[in-house]
Formats: C-alpha cells, structure tokens, sequence
C-alpha cells in the first residue's frame, strides 16, 4: 500500500515537471521555427541554439513588477490567471502516454488515472478555459480587454460544438470513453482512427486551432486591433499564467489529437513513451507551421466558418460513420 | 471493472487536480513575495496606446455574442446527448441507428431555423 502511494506521488510529480518543461520548450521551439520560416536565426544568445531562452523568460517574468490598473475589479483580476492555467495543467490527468511496465517488480501504468470517461472530462474542464479569458476582459476595465474577452469567448464556444461533434466519430467506433481503450482500439497501423475517420480528424485539426485561439483564427488578440485582447493589463506572473495556459492547452490539444487519431503510444521499435512525444511534436509543429503560413480570418467569416461550415460537416460526419457501421 | 476500481480513478484525478491547484496558487504567491512593487499615477492608468480613457470599459455591448451563447447551449448539450448513444452505437445496432437519425434531424432542424432566422449572420 505504502508503495502504491508513493508510486502515485512520483507519478504526478513527474508528470507535472515533465508537462511544465514541455510548455517551456514549446515556447522555445515556437520562437525557433518562426524564425527559421522568417530566415531568421530565432533565439541564439542565451545558451546554445538559446536553450536556456525559456528558463531565463521564465525567472523575468517571475521578478518582474505586477502592474495593476488603480480601476480593475481586483478580486476577479487576480482569479482570472489561475482560472486559465488549472484547467490546462489537470486535463494531463487522464492522458495515457504508453503502455504499462514493470520496475522492481510493481506494475506502474502510464496514465495518472485510467479514467472510463476521460473524453468527457477533457471536454468538461477544457471548456471552463472560457470563464479565465471572459473575466479577465471584463475584470480589466480596458476596451481592448473587453472586446478581446468577448471574441474569444464566442470564438470558443462556437468551434467548442463542432469540436465536440468531430470526436463522436472516433467514440463510435471505439465504443468507449477511456483513452486507454481508444488507444488500444488502435493497435495496428491500418487501425488509427486518422486513416477510419479521415474528416473527423481534419475537423478536429481546424477546431483544435480555433480553440487555442491561435492563427489563422487568433483575433482576440490580433495585435494591430486589439493591443494584446484579454491580456492588455496583465504583467509579471499573471500574464506568464495565461501564457503557460495557453502553450498548455496546445500540449494538451496535440497529445489529445495523439491519442484519438495517431494510435497513442503504439509504434515499432522505439519505446512507446517516445512515440508518443514523436508524434506530438509532429502536431505542435503544424500548428507552429500554420502560424507562419496562413493570414488571419476575419470576425464574420470566422463565426460563418464555424457554424455553416465545420458543424454541418461534422454532423455529416457522424451520419456517414453510422451508415458505415451499420453496413 | 468494479465500482471500487472507478472511486479509484476518480480519486486520482482528484488527488491530480488539488497538487494542480496547490501548485498554480504557490507560484501565484511565491512571485507575489519576490518581485518589486513601485506604483506611480501614471502606471496605475488603463492603457489606452497612451491616450486617457474616454469612459469606463464597463459598458452593455453588442448582443450579438449573446445569441451565440444561446445557441452554443443548445447544440453543447446535444453534444453530451451523442456521446453515451456513440459510445454503444455497435451493440444497439440499427434500432439506435434510426433513433439517432430522428435526433440529429430535430438537430438539423433547428440549425437551419435559426440560419434561416439570421442569427448566424454577423453585423
């Protein structure tokens, strides 16, 4: 029993050191690769290939004065931060990310909970993300925040839906909401869902990004409209927060596309741990990729793509994988 | 899988999300001991690209994203109506097949009302 509980222990806490350092070397490998598109260098100064760039970022923001307008709601100022960040740092609960082994003689599962509705509760939490950004607009007492707050806010809950109609494709087939049995559904390279449930997965591709309100669909915080949307009055450690929520949600989002479409942990050779970061990074690339690439929309096409395109597509969705099924 | 099994994992994704929680406050209060704090008038002003604020930003504002979020509600809990039907979709067989066409029609249905409606135009 005592092993049991320390075993848990070691678990989160290395799951939790684990999840933080990826969002650090997100932000590195982001800054990176914007830069080699933009045949730039990226960050070279602080360490080599400035390795250290994140953990120096990091420590700043940590002793850098909180700025805080004399006019905000203070209470709710503050609980917006903590309100973006903890949702995107408990949803690594239930993400499985390999196969069960075995060290001195315990059997240590790799999934802090093999939760059976583990879907639903990444939705659940995922979609409380909307609360930090709302009131953090409104908290503020700046035009720029409010109306930054207010986009995102029907922004996310529009490609929520379509989000959520995009998975139920992959659950039909699964026929479970454990990840652990949707990656075990997954087995053989012909068995990901990528190749059984191709429009799925470019749905939840599209939603994906509209949820991380990254580009093309990052008019929250368009720069040259809005300043920096939501975030305007945030300094030091509160504006690390919504940071490090934001690179969470991302990590989350690619190790959810991971597990539901790409087959998890399964892979030759390589241990499924690494496998599974593999293919991780593959989805955090495209995403950095597209940032690059694509300009943004505009507001009314933005929410005219949301609801008269991705959510009748996904509807068709469902209705053409159930036809299948029933053949 | 017994019910013992599921308070298990349900126990661990709530011992998760507490060591979640302890450690998001810590480091909200750790960086709230170590960093300086030098107020001035001008600092504590609402940035406005250097202007002065015109007003306070706590005004009623468009409607239009109110009838998003109506709509979003309806559509969100069909979604949670989909999932336990996905889920054993293969067991049910065509009996469930013919109800859920029924649902998604009702579905369908009030999307293109409320296209046909223009709630979906942006202005």
């Amino acid at each position: 029993m005592l092993a049991f509980v320390i075993i848990t222990f070691v678990k989160i806490a290395v799951v939790l050191v684990v999840f933080l350092l990826l969002i650090a070397y997100l932000t590195w490998l982001e800054r990176k690769l914007l830069g080699h598109f933009q045949v730039r260098l990226g960050p070279m100064r602080v360490g080599p290939h400035g390795l250290l760039q994140p953990i120096a970022d990091g420590v700043k923001l940590l002793f850098k004065e909180d700025i805080v307008p004399a006019n905000v709601h203070k209470f709710i100022h503050n609980l917006a931060p903590l309100l973006t960040f903890i949702p995107a740092l408990i949803i690594v609960a239930v993400i499985p990310f390999g196969s069960g082994i075995k060290i001195l003689g315990y059997e240590i599962n790799m999934v802090i909970s093999n939760f059976n509705m583990g879907i639903l509760y990444i939705l659940a939490v995922s979609s409380l993300g909307v609360y930090g950004l709302v009131l953090a607009g409104w908290s503020s007492n700046n035009k720029y925040s409010l109306l930054g707050g207010l986009r995102s806010s029907a922004q996310m809950i529009s490609y929520e839906v379509s989000l959520g109609f995009s998975l139920i494709g992959v659950l039909m087939m699964a026929g479970s909401l454990s990840l652990v049995n949707i990656v075990n559904a997954q087995d053989k390279f012909f068995n990901w869902f990528i190749f059984r449930q191709p429009l799925g997965f470019i749905l939840y591709l599209i939603c994906a990004i509209a949820e991380l309100n990254r580009a093309p669909f990052d008019l929250p915080e368009a720069e040259n409209e809005l300043v920096a949307g939501y975030m305007t009055e945030y300094s030091s450690m509160k504006f690390a927060m919504f940071f490090l929520g934001e690179y969470g949600n991302m990590i989350n989002i690619s190790a959810l596309a991971t597990t539901l479409f790409l087959g998890g942990w399964h892979g030759p050779f390589l241990p499924p741990v690494v496998w599974f970061l593999l293919k991780m990074v593959i989805f955090l690339f495209f995403y950095i990729w597209i940032r690059a690439t694509l300009p943004r929309f505009r507001y009314d096409q933005l929410m005219n793509f949301g609801w008269k395109v991705l959510i009748p597509l996904a509807l068709l969705n469902i209705f053409i994988t159930a036809v299948i099924m029933i053949l | 899988m017994t019910d013992s099994f599921m308070l298990q994992d349900y126990a661990y994704v709530g011992f998760f999300c507490l060591i979640g929680v302890i450690f998001v406050i810590f480091v909200f209060f750790l960086s709230r001991l170590i960093r300086p704090h030098h107020p001035t008038p001008d600092k504590l002003e609402s940035y406005e690209c250097g202007e002065l604020p015109i007003g306070s930003a706590w005004v009623q504002y468009n409607v239009r994203y109110y009838l998003y979020a109506l709509i979003f509600v309806i559509f969100d809990v069909e979604v949670v109506f989909l999932f336990p039907w996905a889920v054993v979709y293969r067991s049910l067989g065509f009996f469930a097949f013919i109800e859920m066409l029924i649902f998604l029609a009702i579905l369908i249905f009030g999307l293109v009302y409320v296209w046909k409606k223009g709630a979906l135009k942006w202005v």
